[in-house]
């Protein structure tokens, strides 16, 4: 007996995925409805879910017990009731320290992002100008820091900046006093600097290193000074990573807590704190839930603002 | 010229700015003293000491396997959800999803963390799951954030990639999950993998949402960090910190290395 070609069952690879295949379809469910309702559902029950219950939860009031909150929705004979409680919101209003936390919290995060727009930019754009085996090199070592644990980072600037750090013993050997710089408001500015540093130059450099060169010899050729090309050319080209950047370094520093927390000091106001405090100090999980949405309110409304100046830029461009 | 001399000027002080610190923290790792600033002599104690911490080691290796698992759940619905934005243009509820999934890229911790705590509680309370908090919810809580950044990195690979081959597959009779998993998997392959380490290190970094959804007997390292470095400094902290940061760096620049390998490939041919 001879055996053919024919004969010869197909070389085959292994592949799981053609009985999962087949038994989805026998079940009428397409690959794509698949793809889709995976993410869709996860991200409904893990995401948006739970910001709902955060609103709902903002209108209870604390009572001792499990969970230590009331119930929205009370079952007394026969009839369902729903209580809300407005007191939370009420009190964020009218309790200066919530007040007060929120606008620190946005006055600081925006000086950061300002400071950190300025110490940033010239990096980005010596990356961007730097000689082409240099740049990769550069550019890994921004994104370094950014792999390591933003709490080990921050630990190792407390290392620096505390009463004898080595800042401090630099400053002695010239003979001159210690600084006093943790605990303060200025050890938070340089924290937030410090540790998205890289999220500001990663979208500036992107936008410089493809700005075209000849409009900066053009602008040279025709008389400008070097400040004057750089204020009326390469400046309002970089808009768009100026705008990315920043959207990068303020949105989160608002609801930062662990830079407050480790590098702030008693009169460091910031509202990831107050939430953070208000949850795990004063167990009143229904004012944290409302400090919650109104820094949800208090996040949005910049990234709205923003993305439509981003687009107004993007509009222009074309 | 003065403005060439002011971009490695500034350049140069803004890199001893990100470095320093960081040297320092790792130089004061082998002090003898636990002074952690005074120099006093060359130690591996705080390694020994280190490793000898049960504690320590016990966070380490659940924060580990909370990092794998969430790392792998995420990539696995960040690269379909991927897909879905990438791949099919008309779909209802498509602008909710590209919404959604990229929002928890710009949501502040404490309210990420207080929301999923509060999601718990309440299921907890109404389906009997899940029954406390600990290893379980920790991972579904990162899986949701980390699922954001991966989307975001596997979708800028697919909507590079060139449609022509999963269309000549087709043409030649492959099914869509055939095409997929030869065609298309094999080409992102890289995105996927540094979406992976990138949802690894996410993972292992978060202190606050970890804070927020574990029960007790689920410290975190972060979280035994925090506490520890709430107290003031330790070296053994340090010493954990140069093992951590040696690692990284010993990957990214291999990656880097290996990018720029692979790039000059590329260019020769």
């Amino acid at each position: 007996m001879t055996l053919t070609g024919n004969q010869l069952p197909p070389p085959r690879r292994l592949r799981p995925w053609s009985g999962l295949e087949r038994r989805l379809r026998d079940v009428g469910i397409s690959g794509r409805t698949l793809v889709i309702a995976a993410p869709a559902i996860w991200l409904t029950v893990f995401f948006l879910v739970p910001l709902f219950v955060v609103f709902g939860i903002s209108l209870a009031t604390k009572q001792f017990g499990r969970p230590p909150y009331s119930p929205l929705l009370t079952t007394e004979g026969g009839t369902v009731q729903l209580t809300l409680h407005l007191s939370n919101y009420l009190k964020l209003f009218t309790d200066p320290l919530y007040v007060a936390a929120y606008l620190s919290s946005i006055r600081i995060a925006l000086i950061a992002t300002v400071i950190t727009l300025f110490i940033g930019y010239p990096m980005a754009y010596a990356i961007a100008r730097a000689p082409d085996k240099w740049r990769n090199i550069l550019l890994m070592l921004v994104i370094l820091p950014f792999w390591t644990s933003f709490l080990l980072r921050v630990y190792a600037l407390s290392g620096f900046m505390r009463g004898n750090g080595v800042i401090n013993q630099i400053l002695a050997v010239f003979g001159i006093e210690p600084l006093v710089m943790m605990q303060t408001n200025f050890a938070v500015y340089v924290g937030i600097v410090y540790t998205y540093l890289p999220f500001m130059i990663l979208p500036l450099y992107t936008t410089l290193v493809k700005l075209d060169t000849s409009l900066l010899e053009a602008s040279a050729d025709l008389g400008s000074r070097p400040w004057q090309t750089f204020l009326s050319v390469t400046l309002p080209l970089s808009l768009p990573g100026i705008i990315a950047g920043s959207m990068l370094v303020f949105i989160p520093a608002i609801g930062e807590f662990v830079i407050p927390s480790l590098l702030g000091g008693p009169e460091t106001l910031m509202i990831g704190r107050v939430l953070w405090d208000e949850f795990f100090g004063a167990t009143n999980w229904p004012r944290a839930a409302a400090v919650a949405v109104a820094m949800l309110v208090v996040v949005v409304i910049p990234i709205l603002l923003l993305q439509k100046a981003q687009d107004a830029v993007v509009e222009k461009g074309k | 010229m003065r403005r060439g001399l002011f971009l490695p000027i500034a350049a140069t002080l803004g890199f001893a700015f990100l470095y320093l610190p960081i040297i320092s923290l790792v130089v004061f790792s082998f002090n003898e003293s636990d002074l952690v600033t005074v120099w006093s002599g060359f130690s591996t104690k705080w390694y020994g000491k280190l490793f000898a911490d049960e504690q320590m080691l016990g966070a380490a290796w659940l924060s580990l396997r909370i990092a794998f698992f969430s790392a792998t759940f995420a990539l696995v619905l960040g690269t379909l959800c991927a897909v879905a934005l990438v791949r099919f243009k008309r779909f209802r509820g498509r602008t909710v999803l590209a919404g959604t999934v990229s929002a928890p890229l710009v949501m502040p911790d404490v309210i990420t963390g207080l929301a999923m705590l509060l999601l718990f509680v309440g299921m907890e309370s109404v389906l009997g799951w899940p029954a406390g908090r600990g290893i379980v919810t920790i991972i579904i809580a990162h899986t949701t954030f980390c699922m954001a950044y991966i989307t975001v990195v596997v979708q800028s690979r697919l909507s590079d990639l060139d449609l022509s081959l999963e269309e000549a597959a087709m043409d030649l009779g492959a099914t869509p999950f055939r095409v997929f998993f030869d065609i298309t998997l094999p080409i992102i392959a890289p995105a996927l993998v540094s979406g992976w380490l990138l949802g690894f290190t996410l993972s292992l970094d978060d202190l606050v949402i970890a804070s927020f959804v574990s029960g007790p007997g689920s410290s975190t390292l972060p979280m035994v960090i925090f506490s520890k470095i709430k107290l003031g400094v330790s070296p053994d902290v340090n010493a954990l910190a140069t093992i951590i940061i040696g690692v990284v760096a010993l990957g990214v620049v291999a990656a880097t290395i290996i990018g720029l390998r692979s790039s000059s490939k590329v260019k020769r041919a």
